[in-house]
């Protein structure tokens, strides 16, 4: 039982300029959007869907996380599972970003419009998933089943502080074991709702694991930053050491490169079948100065952060990790808005204060929910049967 | 030899904390030249013996990134220098294709490698005569016991003292380890020249050998496979001939056999007068006309020679055959039409030769008779 556990842990409060940091860029973002949604509305959504994609990505890639721990067993990520758990209450306010959206639909989504579907014989038959009622539907679903779980996983681990009780991670390991169905299906149909069907003809059946890839990525990295700096810092148990530094470089290393391999899979099929209904989406991207985030995408989500992760002493650095992490984590931005963006300016791609708002607002909003989390709950699964193993952890 | 050469003085430790506590106290003391021998792999023990980390990265990354550029290099080499073709429209030189092929070479590469300089450079394997091997230390640290191994090579050696630190350490069993006489003498048979001198012969034996065989032996006579033949080959040139072509022309004034020359190229009403079916009308003939129809002519014409084409409107629809004016023309006019074409119908000589035309003529009469049928028929 957890009660012969023997580790330090002394929980400190998180210094307050984390709070006023992010409750500032949290009200700047709030405020740059606010305005942006009443002088330049179409972009703007168009950003909401960035950043609604985005932080889908840190909340429920978080929870994956979670439960793939669970689920495999893995003791080296007990010590701070806490983080992406933290993390993982981002899928809570996903329905206060999502509802702008739906008064600004409109002028995304072409096939809200009937005449246009009726027009065109490929959208007519795409008429019966591309439905407003059915839309709304599943969007209201996924982040219902999504928060359901989110509840469920963490109210246990956080019971299991106080009672120490075992039998609460063999629940959350069927939780989980529940969960990663629903959660392979909603991430899916999540991609191709908000950003496929951006471009309603086209398609590509690896987005979803696309989306994935990306999204497993962005929660990885943003759960890094956090873990890096609690532990250089001393807030996380004592005793964590390079080994579990190297895991997490491991993964996200392993991670940026199974992105791209889903990346060039979808564009080498693509390129080599060479049907114009399926080029025009990567000559979207190839059109105008567009060229130049295409090709900038290939370094900074994968070139960078493949060398920059390559060797071993390079996973075990701190300080190579939180720039790596970084790089990661703007990766993802910088892919949503390279998958989202070019339909709204297929001439060239734009960045402005309307991206920057969302950026502020998302950086901000994680920040502030890690605080408040962080505030009310122990940094380390202290109840955790595991936590011994993990700190005791060896390559 | 009488007086035996010492290898090392071996310590045995029941266990693994035993064993990580005296290696991280010999290399405290500055030995180098020690191993450790355990049943299976111990965590923590490359940090108590202060390992450097292995180089064995290097060399996959550096074979790796050899059989990436080889294999970028091999493909470019094959399809947009020596054998250039266009495939599937894509250029010759096209990198998306190669990226799956590079990446596999690189893995495939750099594993291979890999495990190769693990076992032969690392591990120096074959090693059949290892002081260590064959002794009482080996079947312990084989089985259930943890050993440390310092090698009197090393600098800092001193029989006395290390016999003290293996005993400071807890050692439960300390044994010197002495050379036999075979292995004094033994040498890396790999990096012996004989056997390089043999490797090089085989490898330059049997290129040549193959290299002989399959470019000169095959193609000796009687071997040469029917390549070469008295006689000049299509589209080849000759020095026979003044203007240097290998395909000639025939003699003028000379048919070639089965071909009959057409006299009324673009003269229908002479051909119309002039010429007259020269075939009896029989069931066979008929069902020869009818299968040519069938395959040529229906198409276009339909099966009834009613106009209704089959092609969807690629070409325009003839006019049908069951007109007055065909009706009307000779058999020899509809010949006519057959073998020089007619408006946007091209000649069909090449696929029907004159009895197979004439035989098609009877078909599309008894077509028009069965849709306009004489007098006579009906009774």
């Amino acid at each position: 039982m957890s009660t012969t556990q023997n580790f330090e842990y002394q929980k400190k409060q998180i210094p307050k300029k984390i709070q006023t940091i992010g409750l500032a860029l949290f009200l700047i973002g709030l405020i740059t959007v606010g305005i942006g949604y009443i002088t330049d509305t179409t972009r703007v959504a168009f950003n909401n869907i960035i950043i609604f994609s985005f932080l889908t990505s840190i909340g429920l890639g978080s929870l994956f996380l979670v439960a793939i721990e669970y689920l495999g067993g893995a003791v080296w990520s007990t010590p701070f599972r806490r983080v992406p758990e933290f993390l993982s209450a981002t899928l809570l306010l996903l329905p206060f970003i999502v509802l702008p959206l739906l008064f600004s639909m409109g002028n995304i989504f072409h096939w809200l419009h009937p005449e246009v579907m009726n027009a065109d014989k490929i959208l007519k038959s795409k008429a019966p998933y591309l439905d407003i009622t059915f839309f709304i539907i599943r969007v209201a679903a996924f982040i219902v089943i999504w928060i359901l779980f989110y509840l469920l996983i963490t109210r246990n681990s956080k019971k299991q502080d106080i009672v120490n009780d075992q039998s609460l991670t063999k629940k959350n390991i069927k939780l989980s074991a529940v969960f990663i169905p629903f959660f392979a299906l909603t991430i899916s149909f999540t991609a191709i709702d908000w950003l496929m069907s951006l471009e309603p003809h086209w398609f590509s059946t690896i987005y979803g694991v696309y989306y994935f890839s990306g999204s497993v990525l962005a929660a990885l990295a943003a759960s890094t930053i956090i873990i890096v700096l609690l532990n250089e810092n001393g807030y996380l148990v004592k005793g964590l050491k390079p080994d579990h530094y190297y895991s997490l470089g491991a993964l996200l290393f392993a991670f940026t490169n199974f992105w791209a391999y889903i990346a060039f899979s979808q564009y080498l099929l693509i390129w080599y079948a060479n049907l114009p209904e399926e080029t025009f989406w990567f000559l979207q991207r190839w059109d105008g100065n567009w060229i130049i985030i295409s090709i900038g995408l290939i370094f900074i989500r994968f070139v960078i952060p493949y060398f920059g992760l390559l060797s071993q002493p390079s996973k075990m650095n701190p300080k190579r990790l939180l720039i790596m992490s970084s790089v990661i984590l703007f990766a993802h931005w910088y892919d949503l808005y390279w998958l989202a963006m070019p339909n709204y300016s297929k001439d060239g791609f734009i960045l402005g204060w309307q991206e920057l708002g969302f950026i502020l607002f998302a950086v901000g909003l994680i920040m502030l929910i890690f605080n408040f989390m962080a505030k009310k709950n122990n940094l380390v699964p202290i109840g955790d049967p595991k936590l011994k193993r993990g700190i005791d952890f060896r390559l | 030899m009488n007086e035996k050469i010492l290898y090392s003085y071996t310590g045995v430790f029941n266990s693994p904390n035993a064993i990580i506590n005296a290696a991280e106290k010999v290399s405290e003391k500055g030995y180098k030249k020690y191993d450790v021998h355990t049943p299976y792999p111990l965590h923590g023990m490359n940090k108590a013996m202060k390992l450097p980390p292995s180089k064995l990265g290097y060399v996959a990354l550096v074979i790796g990134l050899s059989g990436a550029l080889s294999a970028l290099l091999l493909m470019f080499w094959m399809s947009a220098v020596d054998y250039p073709i266009v495939i599937g429209g894509k250029p010759l030189f096209s990198f998306p294709a190669y990226v799956p092929v590079i990446f596999e070479v690189t893995v495939l590469s750099a594993s291979i490698a890999t495990v190769l300089t693990m076992l032969f450079i690392f591990f120096k394997l074959p090693n059949n005569a290892h002081p260590l091997h064959g002794t009482e230390y080996m079947k312990n640290v084989a089985a259930d016991k943890y050993g440390i191994s310092i090698q009197a090579e090393d600098e800092k050696f001193d029989e006395v003292e290390v016999k003290k630190l293996l005993e400071e350490c807890g050692a439960i069993n300390i044994t010197a380890i002495y050379y036999d006489e075979e292995e004094i003498n033994h040498k890396h048979k790999i990096l012996e020249p004989k056997f390089i001198g043999f490797l090089l012969f085989t490898a330059l034996l049997t290129s040549g050998v193959s290299y002989f065989t399959l470019n000169k032996v095959l193609y000796m006579s009687p071997f040469n496979w029917m390549m070469e033949q008295n006689k000049l080959n299509p589209q080849s040139t000759s020095t026979i001939f003044a203007d240097g072509f290998g395909m000639r022309n025939p003699v003028e004034g000379t048919i070639p056999r089965g071909y009959l020359p057409y006299p009324y190229k673009g003269q229908p009403e002479a051909a119309g007068v002039n010429l007259i079916n020269p075939l009896p009308v029989t069931k066979q003939i008929l069902d020869i006309g009818q299968k040519k129809f069938d395959i040529y002519c229906s198409p276009c014409h339909g099966f009834n020679g009613e106009g209704d084409s089959r092609l969807r409107g690629q070409f325009p629809n003839p006019p049908s055959l069951h007109s007055e004016k065909v009706r009307t023309w000779s058999d020899g006019r509809i010949f006519h039409v057959i073998t020089d074409g007619q408006n946007i119908m091209p000649s069909y000589s090449s696929q029907l030769n004159t009895d197979e035309k004439w035989a098609v003529v009877h078909y599309i009469r008894t077509l028009q008779r069965a849709l306009n049928a004489k007098e006579s028929d009906l009774q």
